[in-house]
């Protein structure tokens, strides 16, 4: 039974699962020969030279340092590989994940939602934004070797690039009450052209396009657009600029940073407003806030001359 | 009028024989025996709880157990085992009767705290019972949040209150080795003279002063959050869910090695006596222990790579846990190397000994695995983990008090087991265990996760193969139960010194009298003095 290969990941996991592996098996053969040979050479009754013992300060330092800097070269090659495995590339394709007591729901930017399942195509990277409703639950697809917790009041994330189309197991890793073992999906990985399909037959209102209705529903754009008579940030081009505090210190505006905003406006306020915004947290789900975020994220001023602009 | 001298009772079991001699005691040997009774009932208790699980897992469907009994009983026995057995056994019980002894000294420096530590015990365990009886707790003994705060709706705070109690019977019994060690050593028992099992005592009690209370704020912070919401872990109040997971595991690995510690100790000495040869050496092993539980302190956040810790504390908490392996591959060497040209008999507690060494090599090295971060990725929550602490923990710390409780057993009785019975239950369990344990490193990597009450068809083999092993562990940890039992009455009379082994311990009588030694001993020379 092989777990199969369907990540760009997979394949350099392998190889170092198999070095350490070897490594292990070299140390243990060679402690196990050594045990057994002596456990029936010098058993009592046999008469083998036995000489009183001394200390090899140099026998114990070899068998220390030379297995230890071995075991070092994996630790270097695990740590590059992590850092690959950590670092998701630009032109990832974000999709949003949002999990509950027991399942995964997903949706992609174009609107597209699923519930236990994800559909992703070959050869794209792909960058999973991801919180929690409840608990703490953990994304898992063996076949991609890859894992992440998934945090309630956080996002985290996680990427992949699917090399082989196929489904595959998803499961829930980390323990989240009484149907655990059931909070399980699949991946399906499809074709270029068998995703463009599968999108555009899923077609529903973009992410972004819900989040705009939201952000009119919920008040937001009351305070928060130019022509407001509130004292309140302007949110055109937030995304990925560099905001300044209120205590003098300074914050990315990434997702966590809006996803933070918008339900804990208390806890990083931005230097030169009161913090006046009400909390949103308890009256808006995960879900709601990822397509807020999503809308924000359109919001440049480049986006709004060319077609947006209403 | 004439003056009536009382006899002086021959040995500590005749020095009273009602039950409030026993309950109000202050002779650590009795309160030894005490915590013994006590252990072996709570490891009876777990194993239940260990055999319902593996039954359970004979098929992929949940059709033994509900999923909500199977989560309970997972945690009962997680909680269990890891509070109740594993690491109270061996100092509370071995390290309590033997430090002592091991040292030349009458008792303990505080008899008193010594017994209260046993009622803390007792107590803590009479809270864990009550928990069960009410229905249980489903959280895993881990008690991650916000799941043991906001949503379980079992019994969270009896449970924890149960393992809060314990621990501080734990703190104590540590600062009681911590001062005996300091104050009471026979004349002439240098720091350089303590035999292995005092040191990893020494340096265990030191890890249980210093990591336990850090437990108790935890579980304090539980309750407070559970009752009263404060917000320090619920993230719509500003708290971070993942900080408990510091705060445990900055417990729960120092934890670990309370438990494996004492089992280097004692097979230290299983070894040495085995080979009837000084151990390999010894200052080495004195460093490597020491090593270890400073270290111990350095690495709890190997249990976070995916827990959404930065990547940078990963990688330094990763290459920490590399370097922790390096006093442990030095304790299996020195032990390999203590064989090389001994005398070597193999009667029960050398083959408790030698299955140890085996068993935590196996266990130490699948560690690394999982301290590499690009590896642990996707063993970590699987059975790999599970096969790796049950390697340690099961295969290590329980067979290493296994063999202590046979090596010592005339020490502690007077009596003598059967010898033929105790070799057959060792290569059983060795083999049962093997069986139980080794399918889960596969079943892990191919990517079972752990906590699973039904999972797919295809891992059926192996949990099969898996359950098969746990109930032929089963069987033969119930058979030290029975032969040893049958040899308080029918066992031979043992003698001061039945294995002619070195170490202040076999200078006294066996069992010991009540203040173990008629004349205060005087060490000249260093421990293992065999010959060769």
């Amino acid at each position: 039974m092989m777990l199969p290969q369907a990540s760009s990941f997979a394949p350099n996991v392998d190889h170092l699962f198999d070095a350490l592996l070897l490594l292990c098996a070299l140390v243990v053969v060679g402690v196990f020969t050594l045990m057994i040979v002596f456990c029936v050479k010098y058993r009592h009754g046999t008469d083998a030279v036995r000489t009183p013992a001394h200390q090899h300060l140099g026998v114990e330092l070899t068998w220390t340092l030379v297995p230890f800097f071995l075991f070092m070269g994996i630790f270097g090659w695990s740590v590059h590989l992590w850092i690959r495995m950590r670092t998701p590339p630009k032109d990832a394709q974000p999709v949003y994940v949002v999990a509950k007591q027991w399942m995964w729901k997903v949706q992609h930017p174009g609107g597209q939602r699923e519930i236990d399942q994800l559909h992703v195509p070959v050869g794209q990277p792909i960058r999973l934004v991801m919180t929690s409703q409840d608990v703490i639950h953990s994304f898992y697809v063996p076949a991609f070797r890859v894992k992440q917790d998934v945090l309630p009041g956080r996002y985290t994330q996680l990427w992949f690039t699917a090399t082989e189309a196929g489904t595959y197991h998803l499961f829930c890793a980390e323990f989240c009450g009484t149907d655990h073992s059931r909070m399980r999906g699949r991946v399906v990985v499809m074709a270029p052209s068998d995703y463009a399909r599968w999108l555009h037959a899923h077609q529903g209102t973009g992410l972004a396009a819900q989040g705009a209705d939201l952000f009119r529903q919920l008040g937001c754009s009351g305070c928060h657009d130019p022509q407001s008579g509130v004292h309140a940030p302007d949110l055109y081009d937030l995304y990925g600029r560099t905001v300044p505090l209120a205590d003098g210190s300074q914050v990315l505006a990434d997702e966590r940073y809006l996803h933070d905003a918008i339900l804990l406006p208390k806890k990083q306020v931005a230097a030169g407003y009161a913090p006046i915004m009400p909390s949103f947290e308890g009256r808006i789900g995960e879900e709601d806030v990822l397509a807020l975020v999503a809308y924000l994220k359109t919001r440049t001023h480049a986006a709004e001359d060319t077609d947006e602009h209403r | 009028m004439s003056t009536v001298e009382l006899p002086t009772p021959r040995s500590y079991l005749e020095e009273g024989f009602g039950l409030r001699s026993w309950l109000t005691t202050h002779d650590h040997k009795r309160i030894a025996v005490l915590y013994g009774i006590g252990i072996t009932f709570f490891f009876f208790l777990g194993g239940l709880a260990a055999a319902l699980i593996r039954w359970e897992l004979v098929t992929p469907a949940g059709d033994l157990l509900s999923a909500e009994t199977y989560n309970k009983a997972f945690t009962f026995h997680g909680v269990v085992m890891v509070w109740f057995f594993l690491i109270p056994s061996i100092p509370a019980t071995l390290g309590n009767f033997l430090l002592p002894l091991m040292i030349g000294a009458r008792d303990v420096a505080f008899p008193r705290l010594n017994l209260f530590s046993w009622y803390l015990y007792m107590g803590g365990g009479v809270f864990t019972l009550a928990c069960l009886l009410l229905g249980g707790v489903d959280t895993g003994w881990t008690f991650y949040t916000p799941f043991s705060t906001m949503f379980s709706n079992s019994h969270v705070m009896m449970a924890v209150a149960g393992v809060f109690i314990v621990g501080f019977s734990s703190i104590f019994t540590g600062l009681n080795f911590i001062v005996t060690v300091h104050t009471l050593r026979a004349p002439g028992m240098t720091w350089m003279r303590l035999p292995l099992f005092v040191w990893s005592m020494y340096a265990v009690a030191l890890v249980m002063i210093l990591a336990t209370p850090v437990l108790a704020m935890t579980l304090a912070l539980i309750g407070l959050e559970r009752l009263f919401g404060v917000g320090i872990f619920d993230p719509a109040l500003g708290g971070d869910p993942v900080l408990f997971q510091h705060f445990f595991w900055f417990y729960s690995h120092p934890a670990v090695y309370i438990m494996i510690l004492p089992g280097m100790g004692l097979v230290s000495e299983l070894i040495t006596h085995g080979a009837r040869r000084r151990i390999f050496g010894y200052r080495f092993m004195v460093y490597a222990i020491i090593g270890i539980a400073v270290v111990g302190f350095l690495v709890w956040g190997h249990h976070m790579f995916v827990a959404g810790q930065s990547m940078y504390a990963s990688i330094v908490f990763s290459i920490l846990s590399f370097i922790i392996a390096v006093p442990s591959a030095i304790k299996v060497f020195n032990w390999t190397a203590t064989l090389y040209k001994g005398d070597i008999s193999f009667d029960a507690p050398m083959l408790y000994a030698l299955g140890f060494v085996g068993l935590f090599m196996l266990g130490g090295l699948t560690g690394l695995f999982l301290a590499a971060t690009a590896l642990d990725v996707n063993l970590t929550d699987t059975y790999f983990v599970v096969a790796h602490f049950h390697y340690i923990m099961v295969g290590g710390a329980v067979m290493a008090y296994l063999g202590g409780i046979h090596y010592w057993w005339p020490k502690i009785t007077g009596r003598m087991y059967s010898e033929a019975w105790a070799r057959f239950a060792a290569i059983l369990m060795f083999f049962g265990f093997n069986l139980t344990f080794f399918p889960q490193y596969i079943l892990g990597w191919e990517g079972m996760p752990r906590r699973y009450h039904e999972y797919l068809p295809q891992f059926q083999v192996w949990n099969v193969l898996s359950s098969a092993g746990a109930t032929i562990l089963g069987v033969a940890y119930l058979m030290p139960l029975l032969y040893l039992a049958w040899s308080l009455r029918h066992g031979e009379r043992a003698g001061s010194n039945p294995w002619d082994a070195t170490g202040l311990e076999w200078q006294t009588s066996s069992p010991p009298p009540p203040h173990n030694f008629d004349e205060t001993p005087l060490v000249t020379e260093g421990p293992y003095a065999y010959r060769r």
